[in-house]
């Protein structure tokens, strides 16, 4: 059962092959044989899920539909009513949300089962999921090396077939990142698309939620389900959602597939490179042109993201401040003593080190030179891509630069961690839908393709690479050994 | 030396919404400490604001009371700090682009003399909570009832020259933005309150001196106090050669004085960005013509109607548009009479004394409008006279009926038949042999004896005129 599609799992529960109970029990005996290894999860709501899978096999019995009985977990950094939500940190150890965030509510009214929370960098902040408070999570392809991040532990679940796919989110790259190490499917949807409300905030500018799956087509029936406008987001888009997949399957003939010169430079991994140059002649094969273009602006997305996510996490972050939830430091001397060791102890290197950035970009006297030049670079990468959509339909290329690297390999190293972002941050910075899907091997480690679509095209991304899927195995391959 | 001061306003007045500005929460004041604060109140992880459209309406009819300009793209940034009361660490304010700007206001002083005070900007944003510091034993307490209150920040320009000048202007905004219906002006409640910048200058200098901003006055007397207290210590300072410093203060009404609360110096950097969770306010040319149209009379404009459609002096029209509440009584009287000044009269002299003297708002008085009309129809039509009319108002002040219940029960119909009041008179005469010997004699003054006489002989209710018609005649012989 565990190595079974979303998609084909949702089919096998409606046509009553096997109870929703008995795969819940199924996926979760593997989690508790199989987590110590990859440290996937923070929170395993196996009881609960045991009630929701009863109740679900009840409402299939009754000719109930669409994604009802399917297990899936989400990334702690959504609201979980009645259930810790951690965002890998330990200001937020002691944190049981009381509310669901809109994608958790989206998703159960679907028919979807929680199994658990997800590890994850705290407060999004990594690229290799080491950040976490509650360690690093491990890759299934080889348990030494990192499964990317900052939804490392949504990949690492879905790559070991501890669950049929998990909810992530991607600021800088967070879902499509982890997705290619951990050799998965992940989509992170135009801004707007998917409603922020209750997922806790990073970067708000840049943030979106999405999935991580086996295929394209189980992203497209998950992100039917949770996309759409919501009232409480000001920032979500009121825009009719498309059904995501019976789009699916359409021909490739015609569409321009425009293929990024600056991606493929020397920073790229050669071999990593070689399965792209391969998935553009499959593309090809489908009857898709492909055009080299350019994003001038493109090499700035880096410094450019890391001015304004900073900036905005500074700000973000300020509400965790030992009053109201989360940690206290204790017996605290005064207010002072009590802000700063509070968050002194509560928060970890790396989200300390950001909230001094963008403190000190916003600060009088630095605003202009770094926030405000920011602003104006974003609008430049932007512009880049819209032109860049004046002539392709889809933008392709890696995701990252190399496969996954090894646990501890770039941790004292935090700019050579944030160049792990360097094909991704540009799409956040534009607003854009962006996906990863398994696209080959390198030293026995996957790699991914990142599929890039105009503003709410996200049906198009989608529909390339269930194309790509068709035509490739990439995507059907699993770790072995014990994940087996 | 001759001094000059500048002072500029801030002026917070609280929006009166239902609903708080970013939350739905209620804005109702007076509950348990936290109970009406939500999660979006309370900052909680993940959660987000939304616009409540109603304070956009709002901010929109202040502006155009007050000709500014209103910004068709303006911008919620966030002002960050640490504070208890303050759950998410900024305060969502507006910054660059506030939604209304460069405007004005007219006030008319104390001496009849008029002056344009210059509207910087009004801009939009929430109000923190509470700190309490009794009862708490070295601790404190954090009330997030008020946090996410809606405000405007209304900041003049430094056109105010002088205590009295502060608070004719803030008196014009309180009576502004209650006559827009956009703030209940309630300022024990801290719904209207404001900070003063104060410095003074020699005269005749064109730079400004150093300025130091008093916080959180929240009546008019302490704005008065506030200032007038604080000139002298700046003038002070600069006689005897100091310098005064930026800073800011608070204002002790116990003792009479400013006293330093923090300087500039340590003064926190809030470095303000664009709120990325709210999309830049739009405001179109037809939310505009709406609210346009929707604006109720102005407090100016009412003045100079009163002057024109019913010949009232300047003064009486002002008193009689303090509020819509007064204007629309004194309206209501004045319409189904034929005598304005009268009704004038009556709702400023009378019922203003009483209701002032029961402390109670015009609305709340026992004679509505209607009555009122009711009462001053019968002097109108001479059932009564102007003096027999108070003791009608005392009486229906005291809840005895209308003005013909009470003058049918006590009988104090006036006596308009020319044959009984005659009687009166020719008795009243008779009865006094020697003041007529003396009034026929030249002695004019004595006229008003025999009038006293009549209305003592009938209660008070014969008609004045006709009383005087007939002793004119009768005295005369």
């Amino acid at each position: 059962m565990h190595g079974m599609t979303l998609a084909g799992i949702a089919r096998a529960l409606r046509e009553r092959e096997f109870s929703s109970e008995e795969l819940v029990r199924h996926l979760l005996e593997r989690i508790g044989r199989l987590d110590s290894e990859l440290n996937a999860f923070i929170t395993v709501t196996g009881e609960a899920a045991l009630d929701a899978a009863r109740e679900a096999d009840a409402r299939l019995a009754d000719g109930g539909g669409g994604l009802t009985g399917v297990p899936i977990a989400h990334k702690d950094i959504f609201c979980t009513a009645g259930v810790k939500t951690s965002c890998g940190s330990r200001m937020l150890d002691n944190f049981v949300s009381p509310y669901d965030a809109t994608v958790v509510e989206r998703l159960r009214e679907a028919g979807t089962i929680m199994l658990g929370k997800t590890n994850m960098d705290e407060f999004a902040m990594g690229s290799s999921n080491e950040t976490s408070f509650y360690g690093p999570v491990r890759n299934p392809w080889d348990t030494q090396r990192v499964p990317g991040g900052s939804s490392g532990g949504s990949a690492a679940a879905v790559a070991a077939r501890l669950v049929p796919a998990a909810t992530g989110t991607d600021t800088g790259g967070s879902i499509r990142q982890p997705a290619a190490l951990a050799g998965i499917t992940g989509i992170k949807p135009t801004y707007g698309r998917v409603s922020r409300y209750g997922m806790i905030a990073f970067a708000s500018s840049l943030d979106q939620a999405g999935v991580l799956t086996q295929t394209a087509e189980d992203a497209a029936l998950l992100l039917t389900a949770m996309s759409g406008h919501d009232p409480r987001d000001s920032t979500s888009v009121d825009a009719p959602v498309p059904d995501y997949a019976a789009g699916l399957g359409e021909s490739l003939e015609g569409l321009t597939v425009g293929v990024v010169e600056e991606f493929m430079d020397e920073g790229l991994d050669p071999a990593n490179a070689a399965a792209i140059e391969a998935s553009l002649k499959v593309l090809e094969g489908l009857g898709a042109k492909v055009r080299r273009i350019s994003l001038p602006n493109i090499g700035l997305s880096v410094p450019t993201y890391y001015v304004v996510a900073p900036a905005e996490c500074s700000s973000n972050l300020s509400r965790f401040d030992g009053i109201r939830f989360g940690y206290r430091a204790q017996s605290p001397r005064d207010l002072e003593d009590l802000y700063k060791r509070s968050r002194g102890e509560g928060f970890g290197a790396e989200v300390k080190r950001r909230i001094m950035t963008g403190t000190y970009v916003l600060s009088a006297g630095y605003y202009d030179a770094y926030y405000l030049k920011a602003q104006r670079v974003r609008q430049l990468i932007a512009a880049d891509f819209r032109q860049a959509f004046e002539s392709v339909d889809v933008i392709v290329g890696p995701t990252s630069p190399t496969p996954a690297f090894e646990l501890g390999a770039k941790v004292d190293d935090p700019v050579t961690m944030y160049l792990n972002d360097i094909y991704t941050i540009g799409v956040n910075l534009a607003g854009l839908p962006g996906l990863s899907a398994p696209c080959g091997f390198v030293d026995g480690l996957p790699v991914g393709l990142q599929i890039v679509g105009r503003a709410f095209d996200e049906g198009r991304i989608l529909n390339v690479a269930h194309r790509f899927q068709q035509e490739t195995d990439w995507h059907a391959r699993a770790p072995g050994g014990a994940f087996a | 030396m001759e001094w000059e001061t500048v002072i500029g306003l801030e002026i917070h007045a609280q929006l009166a919404t239902r609903s708080k500005i970013f939350s739905g929460a209620t804005t109702a004041y007076g509950a348990a400490p936290n109970s009406q604060a939500c999660l979006v109140d309370l900052g909680y992880p993940g959660v987000l604001p939304v616009l409540n459209e109603g304070v956009v309406r709002m901010a929109v009819a202040f502006g155009l009371a007050t000709d500014c300009t209103i910004a068709p793209r303006s911008v919620f940034a966030r002002k960050n700090y640490f504070y208890p009361d303050l759950p998410k660490g900024y305060q969502i304010s507006q910054y660059e682009l506030p939604v209304v700007h460069s405007g004005q206001i007219e006030l008319e002083l104390e001496d009849g003399a008029h002056k344009t005070i210059g509207i910087t900007r009004a801009h939009l944003e929430e109000d923190a909570g509470k700190s309490l510091h009794e009862d708490f034993q070295g601790q404190s307490g954090i009330d997030l009832n008020r946090a996410g209150t809606p405000l405007l920040e209304i900041v003049s320009e430094p056109d105010l020259r002088s205590a009295r000048e502060a608070v004719a202007y803030m008196k014009a905004i309180h009576q502004l933005v209650r006559y827009l219906g956009i703030c209940d002006g309630n300022m024990q409640e801290g719904s209207f309150r404001c900070d003063a910048n104060i410095s003074v200058r020699p005269v005749g200098r064109h730079e400004f001196g150093t300025r130091a901003e008093i916080k959180n006055l929240n009546s008019f007397r302490f704005v008065e106090r506030a200032i007038l207290f604080e000139v002298e210590r700046q003038v002070d300072i600069l006689e005897s050669g100091g310098r005064v410093v930026q800073e800011t203060r608070l204002y002790d009404p116990e003792r009479d004085e400013t006293r330093p609360m923090r300087s500039k110096e340590e003064a926190n950097d809030y470095r303000y960005f664009p709120d990325p969770d709210l999309l830049p306010l739009e405001i179109g040319p037809a939310l505009v013509d709406e609210v346009r149209a929707a604006l109720p009379e102005l407090p100016r404009q009412k003045r100079e109607r009163f002057v024109a459609e019913y010949g009232l002096s300047a003064y009486d029209a002002g008193v009689l548009s303090t509020s819509r509440a007064v204007a629309d009584y004194y309206e209501t009287v004045a319409g189904g009479l034929g005598d304005k000044k009268l009704a004038a009269n009556w709702v400023m002299g009378e019922l203003a004394g009483a209701l002032n003297k029961a402390g109670l708002e015009i609305t709340a008085s026992p004679l509505d409008a209607e009555a009122m009309l009711g009462l001053l129809r019968r002097i109108e039509d001479e059932t009564i006279s102007g003096k027999i009319a108070k003791e009608v108002f005392e009486a229906m002040w005291a809840g005895e009926g209308d003005a013909d219940v009470v003058i049918e029960a006590r009988g104090l119909r006036q006596i308009t038949d020319a044959g009984s009041v005659e009687a009166v008179v020719t008795e009243v005469i008779a009865a006094n042999p020697r003041q007529l010997e003396q009034y026929r004699s030249g002695k004019d003054k004595l006229f008003g004896f025999f009038v006293g006489q009549v209305m003592k002989a009938t209660g008070g209710k014969a008609n004045p005129a006709l009383v005087n018609e007939l002793l004119k005649r009768l005295l005369a012989g």
